[in-house]
């Protein structure tokens, strides 16, 4: 057996195994990568950035903890970058395990924020944020494109109370805010189809300024509703996530995962090259033959 | 850092460390863990129904104390109809009432039909079509004042032609030669582009999910060593020695079978 064929027959535990290492060894080793920016982050950060204290927006948290790694540095540094110029929030979950999301949001940014920060040269004093006057939590509903068709006529049609119970109408951030009309955009952090339900139904039958942040894997397919114009910007994957820390000026998990996304990427482009020149060598062995 | 703190990430870090042990082979631990998952998953789902959709959105409005219709303190009674759908659908589990459970589900399908087939058209293909066929003749796009705009001006055209090429890839009434030839060349040319672009992103997903565990081990291990609860940590180490034992005894029993036929 010579080399090529060793390269074919290679056992992939190998393969996770050189992965694994290289991670490891790259997390350990502390230094850092530039992230280039892209126009479609870019607008989405221009967009919230350019909200008066006062304003309302829908922020929908739409991803389980299995895709917390890529969606939840986007929804932390677009929260708190909208506490801290006292935007208020009206948070929603259109998946089943995503209020546990939310809460850990909210808690932590809570903490956050309490703190004074200089983000983009801006002093912001700390600040106690008030649940019903600074954001408030509606909680989850099932069959995510109804949901959003009633939200659009009425919040309080799917939502009578919100996550913890209290009727809509008794909360002050609700007075007065009857559906997406309120509300300046929709930012969807979505793992799953959800994000083309708010295309369909939320921008389709509404008109809401819809901005999407969505896992890698579904990257690819949501360039196309930018370039229609059905969303005015698109987050995708860590990549989308580190670009919308770095505009936030507000660096974290994303930022931190970028240095190994760029060493993992090179040994897999390694293990392609490597598996391709194998094959094409016993290709052009057995043509001989 | 508080016990319980400790405890819970201790256990996160265990289930992660046994989910990764699938990528060795299917094994105890892996399973336990995908087990635990899914029972879990499912509780809380069971749950997170009840107290976040049936009781605001059915038994509180079937109860406001208004009107009183059918043995329901309600001004809303209409509430009833779709109730009794629920219930309808519960007929599944009978064979010879199975049939009833059919309304509900025909019901729910017709509208959904109807809400989603006009929205669907409009978002996902008319709108696509549009932005893909006015790109090209969009002249703001050439003679605007950024080169961006030139930019996607150029992107616009390559789009326009490669969706017509990769749609005629897909042309089986015509033998592909000559120009056709050419042209369903192109066309997969555009799709494998566009897969080589989908696999790019899903990679960097994938390693994504991984970068984000090995977060969450050396927050564990920092927070486990700088706690200086020994007990605690010795105690979990017992537990991790557990598995460092199974995954030595595996990789023995690896190197002693390698040569030796498989079972037949």
């Amino acid at each position: 057996m010579n080399i090529f064929d060793r390269l074919i027959s290679l056992d992939r535990r190998w393969v996770f195994l050189a992965l694994a290492v290289v991670c490891v060894i790259t997390y350990l080793w502390d230094f850092k990568v530039p992230v280039n920016l892209s126009h479609e982050v870019q607008s989405i950060f221009d967009k919230v950035n350019a909200l008066e204290e006062g304003d309302i927006i829908y922020m929908s948290v739409d991803y389980d903890p299995n895709a917390l790694a890529e969606l939840h540095p986007t929804t932390y540094a677009l929260a708190e970058l909208c506490f801290r110029k006292k935007i208020r929030v009206i948070f929603g979950t259109l998946s089943n395990l995503g209020q546990g999301m939310v809460d850990q949001v909210i808690r932590d940014i809570s903490d956050s924020v309490k703190n004074d920060a200089t983000y983009n040269g801006v002093f912001y004093q700390g600040r106690e944020i008030v649940n019903g006057v600074d954001y408030v939590f509606l909680g989850y509903k099932p069959y995510p494109a109804m949901v959003i068709q009633a939200m659009g006529l009425d919040f309080r049609v799917p939502f009578p109370t919100d996550y913890y119970g209290t009727p809509l109408d008794n909360i002050p951030i609700m007075r007065g805010t009857k559906n997406f009309d309120q509300c300046k955009l929709v930012v969807d952090m979505a793992a799953g189809n959800v994000a083309e339900m708010w295309i369909t139904y939320g921008h389709g039958n509404y008109g809401v300024p819809l901005a999407l942040a969505v896992t890698g894997v579904m990257g690819a397919d949501m360039y196309p509703y930018l370039g229609s114009g059905q969303v005015f910007g698109l987050a995708a994957g860590l990549l989308g996530a580190a670009q919308i820390e770095m505009l936030c000026d507000n660096p974290g998990r994303a930022m931190d995962g970028m240095r190994i996304q760029l060493f993992a990427h090179i040994l897999i482009i390694l293990f392609i090259v490597m598996g391709n020149i194998g094959f094409l060598a016993t290709r052009n062995k057995n043509k001989m033959r | 850092m508080e016990w319980s703190t400790f405890l819970w990430t201790t256990l996160g870090a265990f289930l992660t460390l046994c989910t990764f042990s699938f990528l060795y082979k299917d094994n105890p631990f892996y399973k336990f863990a995908e087990h635990l998952v899914v029972g879990v998953s499912a509780g809380y789902f069971a749950l997170v129904l009840w107290h976040q959709s049936l009781i605001p959105n059915l038994f509180t409005r079937l109860n406001d104390g208004d009107w009183y219709f059918l043995w329901v303190n309600s001004s809303q009674w209409w509430y009833l109809i779709p109730a009794a759908l629920g219930v309808m659908m519960w007929t599944r589990f009978s064979k010879k009432r199975s049939w009833i459970s059919r309304w509900p589900i025909a019901l729910y399908m017709g509208i959904a039909a109807g809400m989603a087939i006009p929205r669907e058209m409009q978002a996902r293909v008319i709108e696509q079509l549009h932005s893909a066929m006015l790109g090209v003749i969009d002249r703001s796009n050439f003679f605007g004042h950024s080169v961006f705009d030139t930019a996607s001006g150029i992107a616009s055209i390559i789009i326009f032609l490669g969706t017509l090429a990769a749609l005629f890839y897909f042309f089986f009434s015509k033998e592909h030669v000559g120009v056709f030839k050419g042209i369903s060349s192109f066309g997969i040319w555009i799709l494998m582009i566009g897969f080589g672009a989908s696999f790019g992103y899903t990679v960097m997903g994938r390693i994504s999910l991984f970068v984000q565990r090995i977060q969450v081990l050396n927050d564990w291990t920092v927070n486990a060593w700088e706690s200086g609860e020994v007990s605690y940590v010795l105690f979990w180490f017992l537990v991790f020695g557990i598995f460092l034992i199974w995954a030595m005894f595996e990789i023995v029993k690896y190197f002693m079978n390698k040569g030796s036929t498989p079972e037949q």
